[in-house]
């Protein structure tokens, strides 16, 4: 039985279980986040995704990313009150994250370009506003090689026993899942350097580009039953064969 | 940092016998039991503790960096505890905290060399009305000055 309601004034419906916030991006509303990923649990970490939900009688601001979706109810995704509630919760993000682009510009569609807090005493990660979606990400792909440490104002993003874990792979993708890209990685044509280690490139035998740290490479393969020569060529070499592949039977 | 070498694995893995192995739900109550046997958590007994109830290490360091009751520094053989509370605050709770850590060269939280005792604070224990207070290894010692506490602290070597 589909869940059906209403988002807008507009009919709408979804699979039991479903949060409102993946449902709604799916019919077409936008509604802004910044710690949510279809693909890892939602925490409501941010308070960006900020909605109103009516049922019956009663109404509340909620975050729609861990809200499941309800029979009958009516969300509401801009109003006045939501878009005074977003802005403050993003002036209190730009006082954690000054100058992280991606939040300095959703501040300034809510109007907001000086937070009237901060600077924040603790925070060894600059612009982290301890969404998670690292630690999510992360845990989500099997590695558990992040976590939060402590909590309260002392809360950060760190590595169990603060030292580097034997079970991160380098794959980044802590890195490439921060909305304020805060998470310092530098790679070089061999070397990946991320949470204190250094991991080596495969390269591609066609054209040399790095494609995937070895680490990561061997832990692919043993856990998804890859080929083992899978990532010996790049993704785009690995493109310009299979399309002269194709040209050699066409013509 | 010579505390945690001498760490006997065999004591880690008695503590660890007395809990069901592969149950998460575990892990409080583990860490509880690990700490009254060192006084702290030593590294190498969270990580054993980790792999027993199969429970990723980085779920388990989060849990004990959360909580304020786990230590993951060496703790002394006395711990003397400063309530820091509003009523113990006017009633001279910081001159404690100052002269125990003047008498045995220790800041908030630290530990003398000798391992003998640590020094900590608490918000409030609710005996307000026995301000100062301090907290020696859990006996409650009210009405606490300067010159009481050199007779509390007594028996504890310095060093």
């Amino acid at each position: 039985m589909p869940i059906r309601f209403k988002i807008n004034d507009v009919a709408v419906e979804a699979k039991p279980g479903e949060g409102l916030l993946d449902v709604a991006r799916r019919n077409g509303f936008s509604i802004p986040s910044l710690c949510h990923l279809e693909s890892v649990p939602a925490i409501g970490a941010c308070r960006i995704c900020l909605v109103e939900v009516r049922r019956g009688r009663r109404s509340k601001l909620t975050t729609s990313c861990n809200y499941e979706v309800l029979d009958g109810i009516e969300v509401s995704t801009d109003s006045p009150e939501i878009r005074r509630h977003r802005a403050m919760n993003l002036e209190l993000l730009l006082a954690r994250a000054p100058s992280s682009e991606a939040i300095r510009k959703l501040a300034a569609q809510y109007g907001v370009s000086q937070p009237r807090f901060g600077p924040i005493k603790y925070n060894p990660l600059p612009n982290c506003i301890l969404c998670e979606l690292c630690v999510r990400a992360c845990t989500e792909l099997g590695h558990h090689a992040l976590t939060t440490v402590g909590r309260g104002d002392r809360k950060r993003i760190g590595l169990p026993f603060n030292k580097p874990a034997d079970t991160c792979v380098g794959c980044g993708a802590c890195a490439s899942v921060c909305p304020t890209h805060c998470i310092p990685m530098t790679d070089t044509l061999t070397k990946r350097a991320i949470w204190g280690q250094k991991h080596d490139f495969v390269r591609c035998s066609e054209c040399g580009a790095p494609v995937i740290t070895k680490k990561h490479r061997d832990h692919a393969i043993a856990t998804k039953g890859l080929p083992e020569d899978y990532y010996d060529v790049c993704q785009s070499c690995k493109q310009i064969a299979t399309s002269q592949r194709f040209a050699a039977i066409v013509w | 940092m010579t505390a945690a070498k001498t760490i006997d694995p065999k004591r880690i893995d008695r503590v660890l016998a007395r809990h069901p192995q592969g149950k998460p739900t575990a892990l409080v109550n583990l860490l509880h039991d690990l700490q009254a046997e060192f006084r702290y958590l030593p590294e190498l007994a969270m990580e054993k503790a980790a792999s027993y109830l199969n429970v990723p290490n980085g779920q388990l360091f989060r849990v004990a960096t959360f909580y304020e009751s786990f230590h993951l520094k060496p703790r002394g053989k006395h711990i003397a505890t400063v309530c820091t509370g509003t009523a113990c605050h006017v009633r001279g709770a910081p001159k404690l905290t100052d002269h125990i850590s003047r008498e045995f060269e220790i800041p908030v939280g630290g530990t003398t060399k000798n391992m003998e005792l640590t020094l900590e604070t608490v918000n409030c224990v609710g005996a307000c009305a026995l301000g100062p207070l301090l907290i020696l290894d859990g006996e409650y010692h009210g009405n606490m000055s300067p010159a009481k506490l050199d007779r509390t602290l007594k028996t504890i070597k310095r060093g």
